[in-house]
């Protein structure tokens, strides 16, 4: 059972405006990448850039980031986590790093994801950008530019279906399967 | 002290005898042996003062069955087998004579040694025990040993088993000695050169596990030379523990040209095959290695026609710490007194023998190879026989063997038919 | 991964090799990396049982354990209680009392990782067992091969010299028959057995006809160790009819790769200039051993027991 959140236009207008944000708080483009977290964060990473490129005119770097070898439940999850490319060919150290994941749950994620960054170099900055914050925080660790707010229950999960992956753009909302 | 045995299916080849009927049995000798007509069964007997009536209705009677090749370890090996647990064993398996092989510590290679074997087995021994004294001294190969003396304190064949005789030279002069005496040479044949360091049969299996082989053809290269030495000397040769096709065929060629030579095969050689290695399961490891599907079927046909004239069980007993280590370093054996006479059943149960065939391999052949009043049941023989229950179910379990030794691959097996009852010398072990 | 251990390639599927060589990927990142070390498997600990002398896969172990931040112990077996009549059974059970999660074992008989692994709980890693396998080796092997050929399926490969006593002959044999290559052997009739053709491997016993059109060479080491009796006259002899000199390179594919396991026995099995030519991909297989050591540990703590 699942109820759909956000359409493309949806999606679409939210990431235009956290494009802007993002210049607007940086106040330009300067020293600024993006890496986009292993597997949700990628695409947005992608796409946000190619909006700062539209609105400012200029470049910056985009990067992917793996944090499976970062991850804190290693030890009690059933399998190890499928291991991605970690693709970031530029410099990390004195660069602002904008971290971008699809959605923004207990922070486990993107405390891993600082860890595996801190490993590269050392940034000037580190900020976050998320296209879901659904809540729950588990550590303290809040998103610099979101796309939408969505509260949630525990027994139901965010899903982000994006085209480049072979769907159509949306976000929906699923109640959890009992695991049997 | 009388015991009676009613109503049992008897089975002795060496009277041709196979019917119900009842046995007599007084002071440990048999005193009188009648198969019944039908109306005979159903009267009951009388009694006439029997200190124990057993009913063998539905059961299979047989003369206790004889094992020419035994390795009771004692003296030296205790941990791995004694004497007294070796013969328990066999009782348990339905054998009342057994052959102990003279690779103890020390060698059975001179009469002190035979001696004590004989004073143990009467002492403490749950049947008979006939020594296998050695070929050479130390079984070394080199030097005779003392065949005359030793035969008169008590052996009954020779065999340097656990080594082949390497010198042809030497092999020559045991079976030209061994004239003087009537005994037979036993020959554990295996060309050393080829099969050195193998510890399982030689093929894709051995490939794969990254294990040493033993060619088919270290077997077969030595029963030739054996073979060709019984003939050129008129000695008496019997060939240990055979497990290839070339080996049935040569002896059957060897046999036709009138060589004096006898054959042994044991229940592994035509149960398993090197399959059994899989995992690198040291219960299987044994030497002659286990061979393939073709050469069981080429073992069955030998000892269908007679090629092969006795089934032995090469009982080779080892402690559980030493078989539980590096497949190379484990000792070669089967501990095989408790599931022989099961697994020889399966070749009655699928057509390969009849049931009389089966017992011949296993009381009368064995006597006349080693020319012993045993194995029969004639009126006056030692009261040796053994219960038979084609129909039980059994499985194999080696924590509940008798003997020392639990080193079995046949763990887990499901069979039909064991021994449910052995009388001994007019001891019963049931 | 469906087991616990890595006793060989035999037991795995393609599907396990294929998640093993992608995750090595991932690994060979980070040791490419300032920063070699991911905490992925920290606090976990790695014992290296080696009953047989070698530097170079001992050590490779060692910094793949130490690059996913597990504690190492070397366990140095001429030194050890081993020595003193111990057994290998109560070896292995000492070493995991101390707490060991991954036992690295090479050992001259074949069949000790496996005995090892029905008694102890840690992951076994079969790092050479007698002349059985060498599974790591193989997985490096493919990986370097698919790195520098984009994949394996329908490739020409080759493994010349000593077979019989090879191990990494086997496995190699295993892994590269599941991912779909064609696998020929080259060397004296002596160090091939026979019945390994029934694995679907085609045997030459001349360089001449076995290297043409090949996409894959690799050389196996001589190995004096093992031998002594009968298996080729002389190492000259040997050199003459089956090292790999320029001239019998030529007959295989202008862009075949050249592999060793090492170490190399120069001027045998392989000349010089090969070795350090342009074709030989022989370093990169050292690190590349690292970095599917790495994932291989990974992915094995995963297995729940």
């Amino acid at each position: 059972m699942s109820k759909e959140l956000m359409n493309k236009k949806d999606i679409d207008r939210a990431l235009t405006r956290m494009a802007h944000e993002i210049i607007e708080k940086n106040k330009g483009t300067g020293n600024l990448c993006l890496v986009g977290i292993q597997r949700g964060g990628v695409y947005l990473a992608k796409r946000l850039a190619s909006n700062i490129k539209q609105i400012e005119k200029k470049d910056i770097p985009v990067g992917s980031l793996d944090i499976a070898f970062y991850r804190d439940d290693l030890n009690i999850r059933k399998a190890q986590p499928v291991v991605r490319r970690t693709e970031i060919s530029f410099e990390v150290t004195n660069l602002k790093i904008i971290l971008v994941d699809d959605v923004l749950f207990t922070g486990r994620s993107i405390r891993a994801a600082m860890d595996a960054v801190m490993d590269l170099g050392r940034p000037s900055a580190i900020q976050l950008s998320v296209l879901i914050d659904r809540g729950h925080r588990e550590l303290p660790i809040k998103a610099d530019y979101v796309g939408k707010n969505i509260p949630t229950a525990l027994t139901e999960t965010v899903e982000v279906q994006l085209e480049e992956e072979g769907f159509e753009d949306r976000v929906i909302l699923k109640k959890v399967e009992e695991e049997k | 002290m009388r015991i009676l045995i009613q109503n049992g299916h008897i089975i002795d080849p060496s009277q041709g005898i196979s019917g119900t009927g009842d046995i007599l049995i007084e002071d440990g000798k048999i005193k009188d042996i009648k198969i019944k007509s039908r109306e005979q069964i159903q009267k009951t007997r009388d009694n006439d003062h029997t200190d124990r009536i057993i009913d063998a209705k539905g059961l299979i009677v047989l003369p206790g069955l004889i094992d020419m090749h035994v390795h009771l370890r004692e003296p030296g090996f205790e941990y791995k087998e004694t004497i007294s647990s070796g013969t328990l064993a066999a009782v348990k398996g339905g054998f009342t004579t057994v052959c102990c092989m003279p690779n103890t510590f020390p060698v059975n290679d001179n009469a002190s040694v035979t001696e004590f074997i004989k004073r143990k087995a009467s002492q403490e021994g749950h049947c008979t025990v006939l020594p296998i004294g050695a070929i050479t001294k130390g079984q070394k190969g080199e030097e005779l040993a003392e065949i005359g003396t030793m035969k008169k304190e008590g052996c009954i064949a020779f065999s340097d088993d656990g080594h082949p005789v390497m010198s042809s030279l030497i092999m020559r002069r045991a079976l030209e000695y061994s004239k003087a005496f009537g005994v037979p040479i036993i020959s554990h044949s295996e060309d050393l050169t080829l099969s050195e360091g193998g510890v399982m049969n030689e093929g894709l299996m051995s490939v794969t596990l990254g294990l040493k082989g033993i060619p088919a053809e270290a077997e077969q290269i030595m029963i030739f030379r054996d073979i060709l030495l019984a003939e050129l000397t008129g000695g008496r040769l019997h060939i240990a523990h055979i497990s290839t096709e070339g080996s049935v065929n040569l002896i059957r060629y060897a046999k036709k040209r009138g060589v004096h030579v006898t054959a042994e095969t044991c229940p592994h050689y035509f149960s398993i095959t090197e399959e059994a290695v899989s995992g690198y399961n040291t219960n299987a490891k044994v030497n002659p290695p286990l061979r393939t599907k073709r050469d069981i079927e080429a073992i069955k046909e030998g000892l269908r026609d007679g090629t092969i004239d006795v089934i032995a069980t090469d009982h080779a007993p080892h402690h559980r710490d030493e078989k539980m280590r590096e497949f190379d370093m484990a000792p070669f054996g089967i501990s095989g007194l408790e599931t022989a006479v099961s697994l020889s059943l399966r070749l009655v149960g699928e057509g390969t023998l009849t049931m009389g065939q089966l017992v011949e391999k296993m009381t009368l052949n064995p006597a006349q190879i080693l020319q012993i009043n045993k194995g029969n049941l004639k009126v006056g023989s030692d009261a040796d026989l053994v219960i038979v229950d084609t129909n039980k179910e059994f499985t194999v379990r080696s924590d509940e063997f008798v003997s020392k030794g639990k080193n079995t691959p046949f763990e887990g097996w499901m069979t039909k038919g064991t021994p449910v009852l052995t009388l001994c010398k007019g001891k019963i072990y049931e | 991964m469906k087991n616990k251990d890595l006793l060989g390639i035999k037991e795995l599927s393609a599907e396990e090799i294929n998640l093993i060589l992608d995750t090595a990927g991932g690994f060979k990142d980070v040791i490419g990396r300032d920063i070699k070390k991911v905490p992925a498997l920290r606090g976990k600990t790695a014992v290296n049982l080696f009953f047989e002398p070698s530097t170079r896969t001992r050590t490779s172990f060692e910094l793949a354990a130490k690059r996913l931040s597990m504690d190492v112990i070397n366990f140095a077996i001429p030194m050890s209680s081993v020595v003193k009549g111990e057994s290998l059974i109560d070896t292995a059970l000492t070493v995991q009392a101390l707490g060991a999660d991954f036992i690295i074992i090479r050992h001259s008989s074949s069949g000790v990782p496996h005995l090892l692994s029905t008694k102890v709980k840690a992951s076994i890693i079969n790092a050479g067992d007698g002349t059985d396998e060498h599974p790591t080796q193989a997985l490096l092997d493919a990986f370097t091969i698919k790195e520098k050929k984009g994949k394996i399926d329908g490739l020409e490969i080759a493994i010349v010299g000593d077979i019989a006593h090879s191990r990494v002959a086997k496995s190699n044999i295993y892994c590269l028959k599941k991912l779909g290559a064609k696998v020929r052997l080259i060397g004296p009739p002596t160090l091939i057995p026979e019945k390994i053709q029934e694995l679907g491997v085609t045997v030459f016993h001349s360089m001449e006809e076995g290297l043409k059109d090949l996409d894959v060479l690799m050389m196996l080491r001589i190995q004096m160790e093992r031998q002594g009796k009968g298996f080729f006259p002389s190492t000259d002899e040997y050199a003459k009819n089956w090292c790999l000199t320029t001239e019998r390179l030529s007959l295989a594919k202008d862009d075949a790769i050249v592999m060793h396991p090492g170490p190399m026995n120069r001027g045998i099995e392989i000349v010089s200039e090969i070795a350090d030519g342009p074709r030989s991909v022989i370093l990169e297989q050292v690190t590349n051993g690292i970095a599917v050591r790495m994932a291989v540990m990974y992915l094995l703590a995963g297995v729940k027991r």
